[in-house]
């Protein structure tokens, strides 16, 4: 790694000013970027690190019934703690191993926005709002393909809010190496029409499915998908799978994570 | 570098350390805890977890300074009072359950994690639990037993001695 | 009745109290004061010209002692193959020189061209980004088949091509076995890979060079299989140091399994370099380097071809494979494809006729040696697919076909140049057919598919050869080493013993097992009994562990040691008891008179051989110490039957293993519990090589899995409970122990195991597949099956 100042303030505007320096940057849990400094494929001047703000922590309520996690909550604390949204739950307690998701955050999960990642299918699949020191943003307007997002420079994720679906259901399909999702399909039922967020398959990262909500929305159920696919062309084609095995896998764990919604 | 002062197995530690320094190289080389080993630089073997605040952490990808203040249990400090094998550790060796023991000390943290949090697991609850360490040497089956015998389990009907 | 010691005994393991307190001695847990770090800048590029590399911007940087290229190793012999193969025409291999620091050329990702001293290794890390290389690129020469074609570009420019050697075996049975080919009434083929594998102990490879100025004297750390035989490669043939001014010190080591046999740049660096900067340099490698700079495995691409008569007798084989070398000659490479390969081609089967052809290619990837197993894996794999798929073209029962051709009468010399001494194959195949509840499998499969899975059930039978091996014998093939091994026992004035062993143990356990059979033997305690390995300057010169020799070649010794004190010690207590020598007893620690209530305790005799004072000084020594060295008279061969249960995700391709089960022949067993824990291993290997593991280079030569993201470790969720048996037993007629090995059956065993059952599988559906290559994983069983 190449050396780096370290900081780690208490409150959001503490962190927000940490973060005006110049190559200064947010640290997470660190599970992706401590990695990627490792190899010394980023040399920020100082880390920031976002653990220290308590009012970016927890799981809660929000008025409007949507469940609301701090932007530096871990993936094991989700897993706990959102019962109130149990296939979010479900999906943060699978998200790397036990000790990743000690250290993990949503916050840093979306930031980050790596194609192969969980979070960003249930953040898109449940059309959550994620918001920032400065701003709300809707999923459909915060992932931007492969490794990039709506945020500005400096800007965090304070917390992002779930709205919780009549029924939802995320099926990853690991990539044997990583155990990341080869593809991973996050399906959830609203009152107003189904949402269907992939992620591990496209090389524009994380996006919805329209046909498939389409045919949901008016059935939803497994068989209503029959007859749709989707084009492996320009999809990730790589040492564990070409494009056109995962659009086939995308099919299937669809019709899987209909089945399997509740 | 900035100063860290954090308690180690029960024991107030602290050192100078640099924004970079893993807690895994704080341990290993500050501390001489040799015990916590390192075995890739992807964040996926689990050769370095240790227990921070209570929790399985992977010790090579958490800074040092991140640590400060924290309670660290490392595999040193694992044994009981009178130095004997903690029922972890006696399981282990009980079920032949490590060979070379380089990931042994991971292994044993997260084990020590998952009956924490779950006292009785069954043998898939195990698999599951160690997707993040891997071993190269025992095919794992031992490790299973082990683990759960350490819980109390009865592992009599689990194939071979 | 299991007993609690010695012999038969599932001791529990000494060295585990060490290991699992954290307080093991790891070679990167080795610091010595003043010590400095060392970063290798490494290729990254597959093949090219090295023009310039300027070092004059990092040699100023902060925190650096030196930087060194490759001329400054301009004095400094080539790293050394140890084993010369003679091709078909009779000419040796050609052999390119191999630098510990690139010059004139890289050829492949991953070689040192420059390497940076710094006093941290952060620092040696800046140093290095600020080395200058300027490299014209080469065209990649990757693919093995290309690379023997005209006009393809050479890996070495001086050697004629890129063909290593050109291997007939057995050249004068050629004409035999084309002519058995013509004649049959039924010829299976098939096309396969063997994946190329990493070893992945999970010690990444260490290396700490120390230098005593007032004594001259080099000491080197590092993680090694066999520090003696680093001593005697690197001394002689890298750096020049005679062997008595340098000590090699393999600690404790994480794992192995091949590739920490192998004599390393990085060793030798280090050792040179703690002269030239007079101070210990210490060098850890990083995971991701171990992925360009371990030795890899296997990566043989194989034509195999069965020809059966009309009642389905086999009645001849025939192979023709590539084997991949890599960029270099890594220290027993050029013997994998070959002498533990061809000769293990009949596996239990009594194929009159076999000829074997060995292609071996140098490519711009990195060295391929031995990866447990070593050439048996391979030569298992296509000959258990080959039976499988001919049973299935001739719609007869796989186990009937391989019990109807089995070997059955021992000794018995195969047409590729070895005797297996025993083995029972029908017996280990009856167990497995018990412990594999096959009579079960049709409830099974239906079970399955109600639930939308497939279902497959393979078997496979295996031999290998290994406590290698007699020295005479691999001198004649080539081998420019002895495979003898060494031990010393000394016993202490107060009864205890000490035994230096040339086997080294780097999870094995040597350290109980050991000492289970010296126990045995005298009938005392075994915490009596230490053993002691890994550092040349206290052991007497060994050969090291690989290819499961230790108990068969290293136990030998050490019994052959033991016999002597235990003979000298008689002679003691004949003089202490006043009796001939002839009515002196040895049992459970004490020296009795035949037919008498006389007796000497083992201790009393101990001690009278170091206090002599009532002592036959006059017909033997005082003291109490011997050494023996056991070179072996031929191989042994263990063997076993396996079966694997699979369940195919017919919308996925995913392969689930659902029971595994092994039944070995090791000949007798020190320690059953030691024993079923290397089957374990083994297994967890060979079905990482069959459904996870691959190594993959691009056209480029860029290695596209180069860590753990990429290569697919075998994890707990991967790996079912396995059923392992070794009760089959047909003891070694050749050593004291009767003992076969046991370390690389589960890793030769089990990959056909799983191809053939996932073949089943799928043919269950009505798919026409006949094969796919590993590893099997779902994209890959998916696409067989569209």
């Amino acid at each position: 790694m190449y050396n780096f100042d370290f900081e780690k303030p208490e409150s959001v505007a503490d962190a927000i000013a940490a973060l005006q320096g110049e190559e200064a940057q947010a640290l997470g849990g660190g599970q992706t970027l401590i990695p990627t400094l490792k190899q010394r494929l980023a040399s920020p001047s100082t880390l920031v690190s976002l653990k220290g703000i308590a009012e970016m922590q927890g799981v809660c309520m929000g008025d409007d019934g949507s469940v609301c996690i701090g932007g530096a909550t871990n993936h094991a604390t989700v897993a706990a703690e959102a019962g109130a949204y149990p296939a979010l739950a479900d999906t943060a307690a699978h998200i790397g191993d036990p000790a990743v998701r000690n250290r993990g955050t949503v916050g840093g999960s979306l930031a980050n926005n790596d194609p192969s990642a969980c979070y960003p299918a249930a953040a898109l699949g449940s059309g959550a709002t994620i918001v920032t020191n400065a701003r709300q943003i809707a999923a459909d307007d915060f992932f931007q393909g492969m490794f990039t997002t709506a945020l500005d420079e400096g800007e965090i994720i304070t917390e992002v809010r779930f709205p919780v679906p009549e029924k939802a259901n995320y099926q990853k399909f690991v990539q044997p190496a990583s155990r990341f999702a080869l593809v991973g399909v996050y399906v959830a039922k609203y009152a107003d029409g189904v949402r269907v967020a992939i992620t591990g398959a496209s090389n524009d990262g994380v996006f919805r499915w329209a046909e498939a909500e389409a045919a949901l929305s008016a059935n939803f159920s497994a068989s209503a998908l029959d007859g749709l696919s989707l084009s492996g062309d320009d999809m990730i084609s790589d040492l564990h799978g070409t494009g056109e095995y995962r659009a086939h896998l995308c099919a299937v764990m669809t019709k899987r994570a209909v089945s399997a919604a509740a | 570098m900035t100063q860290v002062t954090m308690t180690v197995n029960g024991k107030a530690a602290s050192g100078e350390v640099e924004g970079r320094t893993l807690l895994s190289s704080f341990l290993r080389d500050e501390l001489k805890l040799t015990g916590t080993h390192v075995g890739c630089d992807t964040s996926q073997c689990g050769a370095c977890v240790v227990h921070v605040d209570g929790v399985a952490v992977k010790s090579c990808t958490m800074l040092a300074a991140e640590a400060d203040g924290a309670d660290v249990s490392t595999i040193e400090g694992q044994a009981n009072a009178d130095g004997s094998l903690n029922v972890i550790q006696q399981a282990f060796q009980d079920h032949h359950g490590l060979q070379c023991g380089f990931c042994t000390p991971g292994m044993v943290m997260s084990a020590a994690a998952l009956l924490k949090d779950n006292p009785k697991p069954s043998e898939q609850e195990v698999r599951d639990y160690l997707e993040g360490n891997i071993c190269r040497c025992t095919g794992y089956h031992n490790i299973i037993k082990a683990i759960m015998a350490a819980s109390g389990q009865d592992v009599g009907a689990i194939a071979a001695e | 009745m299991p007993k609690d010691g010695g012999i038969g005994a599932s001791s529990k393991r000494r060295e585990d109290v060490r290991f699992l307190t954290g307080v093991g001695n790891y070679t990167d847990d080795i610091n010595i004061h003043g010590q400095a770090h060392v970063f290798f800048l490494r290729s990254d590029i597959a093949h090219g010209t090295l023009n310039a590399v300027d070092t004059t911007a990092a040699s100023g940087m902060p925190g650096v002692v030196r930087v060194f290229t490759g001329d400054d190793f301009a004095g400094v012999g080539s790293i050394p193959c140890g084993w010369q193969v003679t091709d078909k025409h009779g000419e040796p291999m050609q052999e390119p020189a191999h630098p510990v620091l690139a010059t004139g050329k890289v050829r492949h990702v991953g070689e040192p061209i420059a390497a940076v001293v710094a006093e941290t290794l952060e620092q040696a890390r800046d140093a290095a980004e600020a080395i200058n290389v300027d490299i014209t690129e080469l065209p990649a020469v990757v693919d093995m088949k290309a690379a023997l074609a005209d006009g393809s570009a050479k890996v070495h420019d001086d050697l004629a091509n890129n063909l290593c050697y050109d291997w007939g075996f057995v050249e004068e049975n050629k004409a035999a076995t084309d002519a058995a080919f013509e004649a049959a009434a039924h010829v299976t083929s098939l096309e396969l890979v063997n994946n190329r594998l990493v070893a992945n102990p999970m010690e990444p490879r260490v290396a700490v060079g120390d230098y005593a100025r007032g004594t001259d004297e080099h000491t080197l750390y590092t993680t090694s299989q066999n520090p003696h035989v680093i001593r005697l490669l690197m001394g002689a043939f890298v750096l020049g140091i005679p062997e008595h001014k340098l000590r090699v010190v393999a600690p404790d080591v994480g794992g192995g399994f091949g590739t920490k046999i192998f004599h390393y740049q990085e060793e030798a660096f280090c050792t040179f370099a703690a002269k030239a900067c007079n101070r210990a340099v210490k060098w850890t490698s990083s995971r991701t380097e171990a992925f360009m700079s371990d030795a890899h495995g296997r990566d043989h691409v194989t034509k195999i071809e069965l020809a059966l008569d009309a009642d389905n007798n086999f009645t001849a084989l025939r192979t023709e494979t590539h084997a991949n070398m890599g960029a270099y000659l890594s220290t027993f490479a050029p013997s994998v494809p070959t002498w533990l390969h061809g000769t293990l081609m009949a596996g239990n089967y009594k194929t009159p006729l076999i000829y074997v052809n060995v292609k071996a290619v140098f490519t711009n990837t990195v060295p391929v040696d031995a990866y447990r197993g070593a050439g048996r894996p391979e030569a298992t794999f296509q000959l258990e697919r080959v039976v499988d798929k001919a049973a299935r073209e001739l719609g007869v029962d796989p186990i009937a076909l391989r019990r109807q051709n089995f070997i059955t009468e021992f000794p018995y010399a195969t047409p590729v140049a070895v005797e297996y001494d025993t083995g029972d194959y029908n017996a280990t195949m009856d167990k497995l057919e018990e412990m594999g509840d096959f009579a079960g499998f049709a409830a099974r499969r239906a079970a399955s598919e109600a639930k939308g899975k497939l279902r497959g059930l393979g078997v496979n039978c295996y031999i290998e050869a290994c406590g290698i091996a007699p020295s005479n014998l691999v001198g004649q093939l080539g081998a420019r080493a002895g495979l003898y091994e060494s031990a010393t026992v000394r016993v202490n004035a107060t009864g205890g013993l000490v035994v230096m062993t040339g086997s080294h143990s780097h999870g094995q356990g040597h350290e109980t097992s050991f000492a289970q059979v010296v126990a045995d033997m005298i009938g005392i305690d075994e915490s009596m009994i230490e053993i002691v390995h890994g550092d040349t300057s206290k052991v007497p010169m060994g050969m090291g562990t690989y290819g499961s020799r230790s108990i068969a070649v290293g136990g030998s010794a050490m019994v052959r040691a033991t016999e002597k004190i235990i003979n000298k010690a008689k002679k003691i207590a004949s003089h202490l008891l006043e009796a001939s020598e002839t009515d002196i007893e040895l049992k459970d620690g004490a020296f009795s008179v035949a037919g008498t209530d006389k007796s000497v305790a083992w201790g009393d005799v101990t001690l009278a051989a170091y206090v002599p004072h009532n002592y036959p000084l006059e017909d033997i020594e005082p003291g109490l110490e011997e050494t023996a060295f056991y070179d072996p008279s031929n191989f042994t061969y263990p063997s076993g039957a396996y079966a694997c249960e699979v369940e195919v995700d017919p919308d996925t391709g995913k392969v689930s293993i659902e029971r595994f089960a092994a039944a070995d022949d090791f000949g007798n067993i020190i320690n059953p519990m030691i024993v079923t824990g290397q089957v374990h291993g083994g297994l967890a290997q060979g079905i990482g090589q069959a459904l996870l593991e691959n190594c993959a280079y691009d056209d480029n030569g860029q290695l596209l899995s180069a860590s753990y993201m990429d290569y697919a470790m075998p994890r707990a969720d991967d790996l079912p409970m396995f059923s392992v048996d070794h009760s089959c037993q047909t003891p070694c007629t050749h050593n004291p122990l009767g003992v076969k090995g046991c370390g690389e059956a589960g890793a030769i065993g089990s990959p056909p195991a799983v191809v053939n059952a996932v073949v089943d599988a799928l043919q269950s559906a009505g798919k026409d597949v006949t094969h796919v290559d590993m590893p099997l994983s779902p994209d890959r069983v998916w696409a067989a099956m569209q």
